[in-house]
């Protein structure tokens, strides 16, 4: 059975600004925007309306009536602004929270009222924290948006409710207006003496679309139950996502502590069920003031361990501020995938159990930011810097061999120093060589090794490599840039230490 | 000393040594390291696996020998595949370079860390994980309640931890089992051909729990280390050079 709620804001503008400028509590004030030349109101304070002023006025007959009216400027954005915030903060009362421009929203309360000890509880729960913020409402719940929505705007009360069922008997005596309709056709309606629902209820449907349009009968379907309405979520509904109330605001680290585990166990629960692992999972607190706070992780291995899960968050667990309190903890899992069998091994023949291998690198990542964590696999180019690429991901195997065929150094200057060399003509090694300030004397050496450009990646001159050692033993890998032509001198490197 | 006072004497120094530390008697890698002579220098004629080893060099060509010789260990305790974690500031390790020792350098993760806090804190987590053939850091200032750490976390997992020391600015104790230096030697060929031969090296063991500190020349040759022969220091090589 499905129960919805609307939420609809009668001074929605005019709250909002005065909730934005709190020292407008005291003044009258309008909010105006430029209409076909002049200056219209669009919303008013209360104190104003009482004064005689009504939205759609113009500024100028205001100020006739009230001398030192303060005028604002309309923001059209505002409104969507303000109900986008709202309905965020209401997905503590529910997952599913929509915004019904321009002054209304709608939540699918279906199984969540209970919790607050029935619908008028429930309602009156949410409207009085509302009026604390600032905003006078009319809510109401019904089985249909379309019923909900006609309940708030032509009920007068604060909170309407209509049994599941009965939705009928409330509509009947609404008018047509509560429908939904256009303007037009509520027009007709009024022409013809259709004053309320229940003139026109009976009519044969052929008729009523003839003379109104298919309009009408689609907004009294939606009404009425007898046709879907969707909802569009303000976020979306997570496949994998575990909610937990609390009776009273946590504020503590032990006790975001305690929420935290819970959920992971519950939504691990299930994972392991569906053959799942979290690949990525975001924890979001819901504070008493509105304020959302969240934390974020991810894995390199799908994991359905609440204890490792939980590890990784807990080094994040100080970004949460409760100030006041949090109410509400959302744990979702966006980016879920299969998990993979204990006996399918990373790499073959390994004596590290991967698990523990990817639990490793989660933590680092998880605490040092990512980007830290690198594994190589062979490329098929003679090029140093080129010969080996980054691993996309953890298990992925070298699609060629490693070459042994050539002596290379252990560890490799990322950008070649310069370097100066005394080196006999033409294709000599040198003799000694001077990095940084020392002089070393070359007393073993091999080559040249000539490394050429990969012209179809990137032009430029060639590489003539030499291992040299100096008197010491120590081995060096330098190399000469271009070939030896006799007219000017040449620029050497070092780029690598031999062991 | 007749046999029953040497019986006496090793039982002793097997006492000695177990209350010295935990060591994981049953290791499937203690005794796979072939170092040569300077096996002797170690207790029970075994490298110290499943415990943390420093390494002082001086200069970036001593850290390139203390790479490779670190290489060179890593590389059979990588036979059986497992893999291993080489913690460093920057990207500077040639994986293709670690192929000669043995060492495949897909099963190598390298991580790069700025700070030498987080390096620390890296290292003492990759340590923690059993299984991890070899943990290498590049940290030129340890102190004693880091080492302290370290040695903790090897004691529990039984990884064997190598912490690299470029240029340390104090040598403070540490909990580390044994000290190295490492420096290089010209390098060796068999039959005195020119060129660059075998990679060699000074291996200086200043210190070593349980054992004799000492220094040997070794050669890394064939993919195993051995003894350097003693022929080779005596022809040293001229270059026949045509200068003009």
């Amino acid at each position: 059975m499905k129960r919805l709620m609307a939420i609809w804001f009668p001074h929605l503008l005019a709250d909002g600004m005065l909730r934005r400028r709190p020292h407008l509590k005291d003044t009258l004030f309008v909010v105006a925007a430029p209409d076909h030349g002049r200056m219209r109101i669009t919303a008013a304070c209360l104190a104003a309306q009482k004064q005689g002023i009504s939205i759609g006025m113009a500024v100028a007959d205001a100020r006739a009536l009230v001398a030192n009216i303060q005028v604002l400027d309309d923001e059209p954005q505002l409104p969507l602004q303000l109900l986008t915030g709202l309905g965020h903060w209401c997905i503590r009362y529910t997952p599913v929270a929509a915004t019904d421009l321009p002054d209304g929203l709608f939540l699918d309360i279906s199984g969540c009222a209970h919790l607050w000890g029935g619908e008028e509880k429930y309602a009156a729960d949410i409207q009085n924290r509302l009026k604390g913020f600032g905003y006078t409402t009319r809510i109401a719940i019904a089985g249909t948006i379309g019923a909900a929505w006609a309940l708030t705007r032509y009920v007068k009360q604060p909170i309407a409710v209509a049994p599941s069922g009965e939705e009928r008997a409330a509509l009947l005596p609404l008018p047509p207006a509560a429908l939904r309709l256009e303007l037009v056709t509520v027009e007709r309606l009024q022409k013809l003496g259709l004053y309320t629902i229940s003139h026109f209820i009976n009519m044969g449907r052929s008729i009523l679309r003839r003379r109104f349009g298919i309009g009408l009968l689609d907004r009294m379907d939606q009404a009425f139950g007898w046709k879907d309405e969707p909802l569009i979520p303000l976020q979306p509904i997570e496949p994998f996502r575990e909610r937990l109330p609390c009776l009273e605001p946590i504020v503590t680290r032990s006790g975001i502590e305690i929420a935290l585990q819970q959920l992971l166990n519950t939504l691990c629960e299930r994972l392991v069920k569906e053959g799942k692992g979290i690949r990525k999972a975001v924890f979001k607190a819901y504070r008493i003031d509105g304020e959302v706070q969240q934390i974020e992780i991810g894995t390199h291995l799908p994991s359905q361990q609440p204890i490792h899960l939980f590890k990784l968050f807990e080094l994040k667990i100080d970004q949460i501020k409760p100030a006041l309190g949090i109410e509400l903890f959302v744990l979702e899992a966006p980016n879920v995938e299969i998990a993979r069998s204990s006996q399918e091994a990373l790499w073959h023949n390994s004596t590290v159990n991967d698990t523990r291998l990817a639990q490793l690198l989660d933590q680092l990542t998880g605490k040092l930011g990512k980007g830290i964590v690198y594994r190589y696999l062979p490329e098929e180019h003679y090029w140093p810097e080129r010969s080996f690429r980054e691993a996309k991901e953890l298990g992925e195997q070298p699609a060629t061999t490693w070459r042994k065929d050539r002596p290379r150094p252990v560890r490799l200057l990322s950008i070649p120093e310069p370097v100066e060399v005394a080196a006999p003509i033409p294709d000599y090694p040198p003799m000694h060589f001077r990095y940084k300030g020392k002089l070393h004397t070359i007393k073993k050496a091999d080559g040249p090794e000539r490394i050429e450009q990969e012209w179809w990646i990137q032009e430029g001159e060639h590489r003539d490599y030499y291992i040299v050692e100096d008197e010491i033993g120590e081995r060096y890998w330098l190399f000469r840039l271009g070939h030896y032509t006799g007219d000017k001198p040449h620029q050497w490197y070092l780029h690598g230490f031999f062991p | 000393m007749d046999g029953v006072q040497k019986d006496i004497v090793a039982r002793l120094q097997q006492d000695i040594l177990r209350l010295q530390g935990p060591r994981p008697a049953n290791d499937p890698l203690a005794g796979k390291v072939e170092l040569g002579p300077v096996l002797d220098a170690f207790p029970q004629q075994v490298f110290p696996t499943g415990a943390v080893h420093e390494y002082i060099s001086g200069s970036p060509a001593a850290t390139a020998a203390s790479s490779g010789f670190i290489a060179g260990i890593l590389g059979s305790l990588m036979q059986n595949g497992g893999c291993c974690v080489w913690i460093s500031q920057e990207k500077i390790i040639f994986p293709p370079g670690l192929k000669a020792f043995g060492i495949e350098p897909e099963r190598v993760l390298f991580i790069h860390l700025k700070k030498e806090k987080d390096i620390c804190w890296a290292m003492e987590a990759a340590l923690q994980v059993e299984g991890l053939a070899g943990v290498v850091s590049e940290l030129p200032d340890l102190n004693f309640t880091v080492s302290r750490r370290l040695q903790l976390a090897v004691e529990k997992s039984g990884v064997t931890g190598f912490v690299l020391r470029q240029q340390p600015r104090k040598l403070h104790p540490t909990a580390c089992v044994g000290r190295w230096q490492i420096s290089s030697l010209a390098s060796y060929y068999p039959d005195g051909m020119p060129g660059i031969g075998f990679p060699c090296w000074n291996v200086e063991l200043q210190k070593i729990r349980g054992g004799k500190p000492g220094s040997w020349q070794l050669v890394w040759m064939d993919g195993h280390f051995h003894a350097l022969p003693d022929t080779s220091l005596i022809s040293s090589q001229t270059l026949l050079r045509k200068i003009g």
